[in-house]
């Protein structure tokens, strides 16, 4: 079954068009990579899906319900998670505190307040540990201001995850990260595949998403080009012209 | 050999953050002292003070910090910078007016009426102006005290540019002057308590990260809305408050002043640390007071030891004293 479903979304910014009818469905527990150049509509499509942006026509589906136009809040309230492309924590808090906020929501509070988790701060330090904090070191407790960037990646996920979203969208996750910092998150994304989860990721680093990925979508100046298996898109001759070029 | 100014958290501070906290006497007197030392002078002030004269201007000093800690509260919470904090104050004061010159009511229910329904005016008119963003809110809560002002003026309703008067006092000479300096306590702490919890946490998120915060499943315009209405409320009591004091109410319930001397009391005394801009205020409004002297030069002079202030402790006074409380420097060579 198709967790996610967009029908013909357009969106343009003054004359210019994001989207330009763009449709693709992704099933449940289902890895999609999203890739193509900047400017080629793949954060627009994220906005829209997540509500921070309203299409100018088609329909955004999830769990069989449309969620067009919804707010950003009440699509995040029904299970769909999304990460930022620039890491945005909140600065001045302790970076296990930064968890608190999704904990807080109206999705999540009811199962933090029966007690039924134990409570907020301990299952935040649950979910760090999860994406790969040390629980025993002072690195959860520091300002997120002072982590590094390898870290607050990681925060941003956590802050996903504390959603406990049915769907994760991560834009650009990879971005600013050394190999062995990706090579490490790789893992961390295939078990939450195999826990059940369904992701969206866009992705500008290919070698590892093709890797995770089951199925690409290829965005081109607004337009689908294509979609298909990663093995089916590296063999894609107009692809790996415009896009693919030395990479692989 | 270049030298550096080191920090170091004294060894009592680091003992009471943990679990040692309450351990001796002396560590209990470290965690209570900053809040129980300010919070017994202030209850001293009516009983220390040489006369109606110095009373009154601790009252005023009250008044201001309220209005203080309301902006600072808003602004810490949700991000929003309201140069409109007369717009608060002025509805209180028209409420607590009205509510006692058309029906009777005794003060201590005016009071309580027109904190409640002035935040909850106040707040739905700012409900629009809430997505905005830094000078575009600010912007918009500067014109309504005006446009408040201007409709009064023009249309003479509540009594136009005559003000209301004969509006009544307060019951007795302690009321009146303990009653807005417990609350302006009450505020105070039950704000910086509020702060630290999960709620408060949210709050302060969003002045962070509003974005995340939505992504984050939280309704971003709920969230403003108590904070504005708090921050509103604590605004009303004051014009209320001030309305039975001087037994009048008057378009300069919407002056300017009234907007911008919160906003230097929080500068003075820190922003974002809640305390500190009623600690500006206790400082602030005294100084303009003896200032009068000068004459037409006391704006001059007021303006002059702002700027410096600003310029030599621009962490602000409550900042800097905490630092100092909890901190050593000493010069290290590197």
């Amino acid at each position: 079954m198709d967790l996610l479903v967009l029908k013909e979304v357009s969106k343009s910014f003054g004359g210019v068009e994001a989207l330009t009818k763009v449709s693709f469905a992704v099933a449940q527990n289902e890895i999609l990579g999203i890739i193509g150049l900047n400017g080629s509509g793949k954060s627009t499509a994220v906005n829209i899906i997540t509500g921070f942006a309203a299409p100018d026509s088609g329909e955004v589906w999830f769990k069989g319900e449309e969620i067009t136009g919804f707010a950003p809040h009440r699509i995040a309230g029904l299970g769909i998670a999304r990460s930022f492309q620039t890491v945005r924590p909140f600065h001045n808090l302790p970076a296990y505190k930064n968890l608190i906020v999704p904990l807080y929501s109206s999705r999540i509070r009811k199962f933090t307040e029966s007690g039924r988790w134990g409570d907020r701060d301990a299952v935040a330090m649950d979910l760090l540990e999860e994406v790969g904090f040390e629980r025993d070191s002072q690195v959860p407790y520091k300002p997120a201001s002072a982590l590094p960037h390898g870290y607050l990646r990681r925060l941003e996920l956590a802050r996903c995850l504390a959603l406990r979203p049915d769907l994760v969208i991560t834009d650009e996750l990879f971005s600013g990260l050394s190999s062995s910092e990706v090579g490490s998150l790789v893992p961390l994304i295939e078990k939450l595949q195999a826990r059940g989860m369904t992701l969206i990721m866009v992705e500008h680093r290919l070698r590892e998403l093709f890797r995770l990925a089951n199925r690409v979508v290829v965005l081109d100046r607004g337009r689908k080009v294509t979609e298909g298996t990663p093995a089916e898109i590296v063999q894609n001759s107009t692809v790996r012209e415009t896009y693919l070029g030395a990479e692989l | 050999m270049a030298r550096r100014l080191e920090r170091i958290d004294r060894p009592i501070k680091v003992l009471t953050e943990d679990i040692y906290a309450l351990s001796s006497l002396r560590t209990m007197l470290y965690v209570a002292a900053p809040r129980l030392l300010p919070a017994l002078l202030v209850l001293l002030i009516p009983v220390l003070a040489p006369g109606d004269y110095f009373q009154r201007v601790a009252t005023l000093a009250a008044i201001y910090g309220l209005l203080a800690l309301s902006w600072d509260f808003i602004a810490l919470s949700t991000g929003l910078v309201s140069l409109g904090q007369a717009l608060f104050f002025g509805v209180g004061a028209y409420l607590a007016g009205l509510l006692n010159l058309q029906f009777g009511l005794h003060p201590s229910l005016t009071l309580l009426l027109a904190t409640v329904i002035g935040a909850t005016i106040c707040t739905a008119l700012l409900a629009p102006c809430l997505p905005l963003r830094g000078i575009y809110f600010a912007m918009t809560t500067l014109v309504y005290p005006l446009l408040m002002a201007r409709t009064i003026e023009a249309t003479a309703i509540v009594g136009g540019t005559d003000g209301l008067v004969g509006v009544a006092s307060f019951p007795g000479v302690w009321s009146e002057r303990y009653l807005i300096l417990i609350f302006l306590l009450a505020a105070a702490f039950s704000l910086r308590r509020l702060m630290t919890t999960d709620f408060g946490l949210v709050l302060r998120s969003i002045s962070d990260n509003d974005q995340a915060v939505r992504a984050s499943g939280i309704n971003l315009t709920y969230y403003k809305l108590i904070a504005v209405w708090i921050g509103a409320a604590l605004g009303s009591f004051a014009g209320a408050y001030f309305t039975h004091l001087y037994m009048f109410v008057g378009l300069s319930a919407f002056s300017l002043d009234l907007s911008i001397l919160p906003i230097a009391c929080a500068v003075v005394g820190g922003l974002g640390t809640l305390a500190g801009p009623v600690l500006g205020a206790f400082i602030l409004v005294p100084l303009a007071e003896m200032l009068r002297d000068l004459g037409t030069l006391r704006i001059v002079a007021y303006s002059l030891l702002l700027v410096a202030l600003v310029l030599f402790k621009p962490e602000g006074i409550l900042s800097y004293l905490k630092r100092k409380y909890e901190q050593v420097e000493r010069w290290v060579e590197v």
